[in-house]
């Protein structure tokens, strides 16, 4: 009967003091939540579907096969734009949870003649659409025969403006104490930032990874503009190539976004207990 | 182990003074405390000696040497700060051990150092914890461990023990007092705190505006204050302050009876200074100071009770012995023996002596 003892205690639920608001918010979330998962059910069911089958809007296929998968897989295309997708996502990323920590973290602790300037400025970029930029981008990476390769789709995202606000806001949330404690231990400036700052800013730089991971995996515009070579071709702009002038093979196209969606789903399951847990330790007393 | 010497040392953020050439010297092992209210420069004074800001001008000497132009780490001195800052994400034995981060010590030279520190400090069994499993005492602790482990010159603790609760700090505090006794490793220390200043310091520096306003043991700064800022910042309840005047050998205050007492060469407004234990309910008719007014309030404190009282619309603290407890709005009347009244100048709040 002890081990009842903490069942026993918790409050049962009363579903008899709902209130009518309760109730319309949670028909609201259902509602949003159906409306979210109902293109991702679309797409696992569209993936286990023939192409004849592809127009039949029946959630379930009548006759489930996992030969797009197979077919997917064995082509040799896709496993070569899965991996370019992975390397530059993989890199890309990296170098924004590098880079704009460092920028973020100088921004936030070191005090030095217009630093309020250069801030401004690297905020001002976010305002600039992607559009206006493809074209300079463009054209600097011609004059630079980066057009057709990893560094020519990789260059423009390798430091954002919002991954160093982001960093910065949070760095600015670490006391100095931390940093003036490890000065005094005689760490030097770039050890006080890997060893001591960095790892205090975990959630953020979890947050970082899995919003910069997504925008590269999922990055379609320009990787379309700046390759030609189908073996340099991303994920998406393989998918894409999936569907042509004549014929949009469907069925295709939803078994290569179901697997795509893999490698997002494990990226956010791995470090998104780290946001959790850094959201929860904000919440606790010093 | 190390003296330290600060020699006209001056700190100023542009226009704005924050340390006005202070004279300092501390002696090899000495317990100095640094006490003084917010924004006396105390804590800039401290963060000088560690090197975390530049010294405007002057010079200070660690161990003889001017350090100046030194880095923290240069200067071999460890400090202890007021939100511990010990790592969250590091275990109380990788924490201790940070403090040998740059040691050119093998691994198995380094645990064995962080143990004989973590035994010192009774905390060999919670190596392997994190921070936030631990209470503020023992996080205090570890932050004391990690200055201790390098085996600096020196120790700075600004404010330590702010962040603890009265019954934690008071134990904190011996245990501080204790570790200087054994390691005898010079101290300074930052505190707003005078009673923390009272029972921990060799020497205390009390400090205001920038200023250094006398330095002492801590009884010679209790019985001889040069001024009414340490005379009422030293000491617990504070010192009352009686206004009255001295006309050649005579000596009158507001609101009170001078008997038997002589002024000696002061002359015109002065104060005339009691501490609330000296200041005894119901001892009137005696030579010294004797007082009547309403009680305004009572504070029981089990051995006595203090008492506060309005005389001629100043506010004076008195004690009332034993289980004694005045009421509140009744008239009462304490004296003060000769010998335990301090004089001070109306005009300057300097010291003209004792009474």
């Amino acid at each position: 009967m002890t081990a009842l003892a903490p069942d026993a205690a918790r409050p049962p639920l009363k579903f008899g003091r709902i209130r009518p608001g309760q109730i319309l918010i949670w028909t609201v979330l259902l509602l949003g939540g159906l409306l979210m998962i109902t293109p991702i059910l679309y797409m696992f069911s569209t993936s286990l579907k023939t192409a004849s089958q592809v127009y039949d809007l029946r959630l379930i296929p009548a006759a489930p096969s996992f030969d797009n998968y197979v077919k997917v897989l064995s082509d040799g295309n896709f496993m070569r734009w899965f991996l370019n997708s992975s390397f530059i996502a993989i890199t890309v990323t990296l170098s924004n949870l590098f880079f704009d920590s460092m920028v973020g973290y100088t921004l936030a602790k070191f005090e030095f003649r217009g630093r309020y300037f250069i801030f401004l400025a690297i905020l001002s970029t976010l305002m600039i659409p992607t559009e206006m930029l493809v074209i300079p981008w463009y054209l600097m990476s011609a004059q630079l025969h980066w057009l057709d390769s990893y560094w020519g789709i990789m260059f423009p995202g390798m430091m954002t403006a919002f991954g160093t606000f982001l960093m910065k806001q949070f760095f600015e949330t670490v006391p100095d104490d931390f940093l003036e404690a490890a000065r005094i231990d005689g760490l030097n400036e770039f050890q006080i930032w890997w060893k001591v700052a960095m790892p205090l800013v975990a959630p953020a730089l979890s947050a970082l990874a899995i919003f910069t991971f997504l925008g590269n995996w999922t990055a379609f515009f320009w990787p379309l503009i700046v390759t030609t070579s189908r073996e340099l071709y991303t994920l998406p702009v393989g998918l894409s190539s999936f569907s042509d002038a004549q014929d949009t093979r469907w069925e295709m196209i939803m078994t290569g976004a179901a697997l795509a969606t893999i490698p997002t789903l494990v990226v956010f399951l791995v470090l998104q207990r780290f946001i959790v847990r850094g959201v929860m330790l904000a919440g606790l007393k010093g | 182990m190390a003296n330290i010497e600060l020699q006209g040392l001056v700190k100023s953020y542009g226009k704005t003074m924050a340390v006005h050439g202070i004279d300092l010297d501390i002696a090899d092992g000495e317990f100095v405390v640094l006490v003084g209210p917010s924004g006396c420069g105390k804590s800039t004074t401290l963060r000088m000696i560690a090197g975390l800001e530049d010294i405007t001008d002057g010079t200070l000497r660690i161990g003889g040497e001017v350090v100046n132009e030194r880095e923290p780490k240069q200067r071999n001195i460890a400090m202890v700060f007021q939100n511990y800052a010990i790592y969250p994400h590091l275990s109380v034995g990788q924490n201790i051990g940070f403090g040998l981060y740059t040691a050119r010590l093998s691994k198995a030279e380094k645990d064995q150092r962080i143990l004989a520190t973590a035994k010192i400090l009774g905390m060999e069994d919670l190596l392997k914890r994190r921070p936030a499993e631990l209470s503020g005492g023992q996080r205090q602790r570890v932050a004391i461990g990690r200055a201790m482990v390098r085996d600096p010159v020196a120790f700075l603790f600004d404010e330590p023990l702010s962040n603890l609760d009265a019954q934690l700090r008071a134990q904190m505090r011996i245990e501080i007092k204790r570790l200087h006794q054994r390691l005898g490793t010079t101290i300074v220390y930052v505190t707003h705190d005078q009673i923390e200043a009272m029972t921990m310091a060799d020497k205390i520096v009390v400090m205001r505006d920038g200023r250094i306003l006398q330095v002492g043991t801590p009884t010679d700064l209790y019985e001889n204050p040069v001024d009414v800022f340490t005379a009422r910042f030293i000491g617990s309840p504070s010192m009352n302050l009686v206004p009255g005047k001295a006309a050649g050998n005579t000596l009158t205050a507001t609101g009170a009876t001078v008997a038997g007492l002589e002024s000696g060469r002061a002359i015109g407004d002065v104060l005339i200074g009691v501490r609330p234990h000296d200041l005894v309910v119901g001892e009137a008719g005696a030579p010294g100071l004797s007082l009547s007014g309403a009680v305004t309030a009572v504070e029981p404190l089990g051995s006595e009770t203090l008492v506060h009282l309005d005389i001629a619309g100043t506010e004076v603290i008195a004690t009332a012995p034993g289980k004694l407890v005045p009421k509140v709005g009744g008239t009462i009347t304490a004296a003060a023996p000769p010998g335990s009244l301090y004089l001070f100048d109306a005009a300057t709040e300097q010291s003209l002596g004792r009474l």
